[in-house]
């Protein structure tokens, strides 16, 4: 969400010329030129603030003459304003992100330095497949700050219990419980349509089961007529099959995940399934606690695709967020930056934080820590798909540069909208390639 | 800026019968200086740094490059940005059609002096308190089809996918907008009414000249520069409208409420195509500034007679 937007053209127009100013006067990138005038942060609120705040303290308590500064941001706001802050040389020390194409770009631009040898000992601690996606080419550009976010399925047991609906394995199980589930006069699955990215769920997944992670891992290398692989053609194909039986309701297009209205369906109990990111469950929590506590909320992994090739165990989502390094920032922040990486990222504080909100950080020998939590069933659950997943998929619209990203939300929302089909859909994305 | 103009052209005529160059009355131009430098670094610098920009290739990071006439040949054939120029003219059309007869009678109903008008026009003047980011948030949570005022009150043709579906929403946003603007437009009708004089309505009343005859012959025909004036700000306003369909739809479903200004920002700030950004916000002013002078000069309202001639 985002608010506080310029209310006019005139805004905009200087909005977009600012940057160019802005980078006119930064003159590119000059690594290590900056004067020190102390490290600094750009930091997000919501979701794992808390913890944030708290390492923050720590280390600012602990090192007085190595202070860092923080500032916060609302998820949107900052996505947009990192960049320009990027591009035009006055990026923080410490760059929140999500790796994948945008870290591709600042590394291909210079604008994060290697702290491969300053982050190993984090990195041994890591879920390998989640500290992957901070690396190019071998080197650790960036390393995980918080949670591991897998894309759970979620469903209302209360529900599935009324309809006689058993927990789905397949995806012609799953297609089977749509039709019972739509005959009961329930929305089968929750599909936050108005938000568009929650429907990139639904065709990785899918395209994952079928085709395996190389699928998209040809897009993202860029060959030529990678998005008309037949897997993807299969995946595309399944949703609009998903659709005009009716899964998602009539009214997706009008649902939206800022506002939760795709969870407050299933614990609601207006709609059975939802598909979404394990950041969901403290939403669970809190709107519905007795739901929970009666164990009346459900969770599965992605139903399996018969004859597919990918590995029923592989998961998508957001492996974490990731702590980089500024490369137009001072040697003497960068060394502040470095130490606060390896003395406060996921340490043993931090873990028991994200613990605590009903998360689970990407960090091995976690077992017995999860056993004495609350919810401790869930988060086992949650950790073992992390822990367990031959391939961590990240969301596409993360892994592919801004652009392809936009045309893919965009293309997509219209493929479960029914204005396109399966082989515009992937045309348009070839073009694109 | 035309009363500007018409005031100028005023002073002028006066001044004709002075010496020339004796220009000592009226304030220093240089009381101008502070709003041209504002103008100058806030507008016009902005503006032809977008100019620029149209013409090269950057997408945020690292330094821009040219691309010469690349981004124009790109985004006028661009089938997305197409379908916003489109939407755009349908909008600013729409909204014209649908605002205007509604501001008008409005207008004309809240000039009356009776109490009970008075407390209407409060009540009217409402929406314009709130802020469009506020509107587009009580809309988007009044039209839920799941858990809006359909559901709420049991009425079931309430409970449509109003912003879902690519058939409703543009609608839907048509409706918002002109709720929103609505009570600005008949404020001024308002104060066009009020200062139309009495001793026309007189007149009028002595010819034998009824109400409906009083409307379009008086009240009408005065109003014609209010109307210029309310319709300048409704079309060049729609080719800005940002803010509301932002949060309302976020130029969803699909494209069907992608507008141009929103087209400009989610190529600018999502796809970071500067470029590409660059060359729509260069379109809008172009055509900003084509429709604002074209409209002063077709309705004549540039001259800006006095009406009252002969009262």
């Amino acid at each position: 969400m985002r608010l506080s937007i310029g209310r006019r053209t005139g805004a905009m127009v200087a909005a977009v010329s600012l940057a160019t100013v802005l980078a006119a006067c930064g003159g590119g990138n000059q690594p290590g030129q900056a004067a020190a005038d102390g490290a600094s942060a750009w930091a997000l609120t919501g979701g794992s603030e808390e913890m944030f705040r708290a390492q923050f303290d720590a280390w600012n308590a602990e090192n007085p003459d190595q202070e860092i500064a923080v500032d916060w941001f609302a998820n949107d706001a900052y996505k947009e304003k990192i960049r320009t802050a990027v591009g035009s040389g006055n990026a923080p020390t410490l760059i929140y992100s999500w790796a994948g194409g945008t870290l591709a770009d600042y590394v291909a631009n210079d604008s994060v330095v290697d702290i491969t040898a300053d982050t190993q000992e984090l990195t041994d601690r890591l879920v390998p497949s989640v500290a992957a996606n901070g690396q190019v080419d071998g080197k650790t550009y960036a390393v995980p700050n918080t949670q591991s976010q897998p894309v759970v399925l979620y469903y209302n047991q209360e529900v599935l219990d009324a309809a006689g609906v058993e927990v789905p394995t397949t995806y012609d199980e799953l297609l089977t419980a749509v039709g019972t589930l739509k005959d009961q006069g329930v929305i089968p699955v929750a599909l936050a349509g108005q938000s568009v990215w929650p429907e990139l769920m639904w065709i990785q997944y899918l395209t994952d089961r079928i085709g395996g992670p190389e699928v998209f891992q040809a897009v993202v290398d860029g060959e030529e007529g990678a998005w008309s692989d037949p897997a993807v053609i299969e995946a595309t194909t399944k949703i609009q099959e998903l659709v005009d039986a009716g899964a998602f309701g009539d009214s997706f297009g009008s649902v939206n995940a800022d506002q939760n209205a795709d969870t407050a369906l299933v614990h609601t109990g207006k709609a059975a399934f939802i598909l979404q990111g394990s950041w969901v469950y403290p939403n669970f929590l809190n709107d519905a606690p007795e739901l929970v506590e009666s164990g009346g909320l459900g969770y599965t992994t992605f139903p399996a695709v018969d004859g597919g090739a990918g590995d029923p165990a592989n998961i998508v989502g957001n492996p974490s967020n990731f702590w980089s390094v500024s490369a137009s920032a001072a040697e003497e922040d960068q060394a502040t930056a470095k130490s606060f990486i390896s003395s406060q990222v996921l340490n043993d504080d931090a873990v028991d934080d994200l613990l605590a909100i009903g998360t689970v950080p990407p960090i091995t020998g976690l077992e017995d820590k999860i056993e004495q939590q609350d919810n401790a069933d869930y988060l086992s659950f949650v950790y073992g798909m992390v822990r367990d997943a031959p391939h961590f998929q990240l969301s596409w619209d993360q892994a592919l540069p801004p652009a392809q990203a936009q045309e893919l939300l965009n293309n997509l929302s219209q493929l479960f909208l029914g204005q396109i089909d399966p082989q515009q859909f992937s045309d348009a994305m070839d073009a694109t390639l | 800026m035309s009363a500007a103009t018409g005031s100028a052209a005023l002073t002028q005529t006066r001044q004709g019968r002075r010496a020339p160059g004796n220009r000592a009355d009226g304030p220093s131009v240089w009381m101008a200086g502070p709003a041209l430098v504002l103008f100058g670094v806030f507008a016009v610098v902005p503006l032809i740094g977008v100019a620029v920009l149209s013409f090269m290739s950057w997408d945020g990071l690292g330094d821009p490059v040219w691309a010469g006439a690349e981004n124009w040949g790109r985004t006028l054939t661009d089938p997305v940005t197409q379908n916003a120029m489109r939407l755009t003219v349908v909008l600013s059309v729409a909204t014209w059609l649908f605002q205007t007869p509604l501001s008008l009678l409005l207008g004309v109903f809240m000039a009356g002096r009776q109490r009970y008008r008075a407390v209407l026009s409060v009540l009217y003047f409402l929406p314009l308190l709130f802020s469009a980011a506020a509107v587009a948030i009580a809309y988007r949570a009044l039209l839920d089809p799941n858990f809006g005022l359909g559901t709420a009150l049991g009425i079931s043709w309430l409970s449509q996918d109003w912003i879902g579906s690519p058939d409703l929403a543009l609608w839907v946003v048509l409706f918002v907008i002109s709720w929103s603007f609505v009570p600005f437009h008949s404020l001024l009708y308002q104060g066009g009414v009020r200062q139309i004089p009495k001793s026309m309505y007189e007149a009028a009343l002595l010819d034998g000249a009824g109400r409906v005859q009083q409307f379009f012959y008086i009240t009408l025909p005065q109003l014609k520069y209010t109307i210029v004036t309310s319709s300048t700000l409704m079309i060049v306003g729609s080719l800005t409208y940002f803010d509301l369909i932002f949060v309302l739809t976020g130029g969803g479903p699909g494209n069907a409420t992608r507008i141009l200004p929103l087209d400009m920002y989610l190529t600018g700030f999502r796809s970071y195509d500067m470029g590409k950004a660059s060359v729509i916000a260069v379109i809008l002013v172009v055509v900003g500034l084509a429709v604002s002078i074209g409209l002063n000069r077709f309705s004549g309202a540039s001259k800006m007679d006095s009406q009252m001639e002969g009262v």
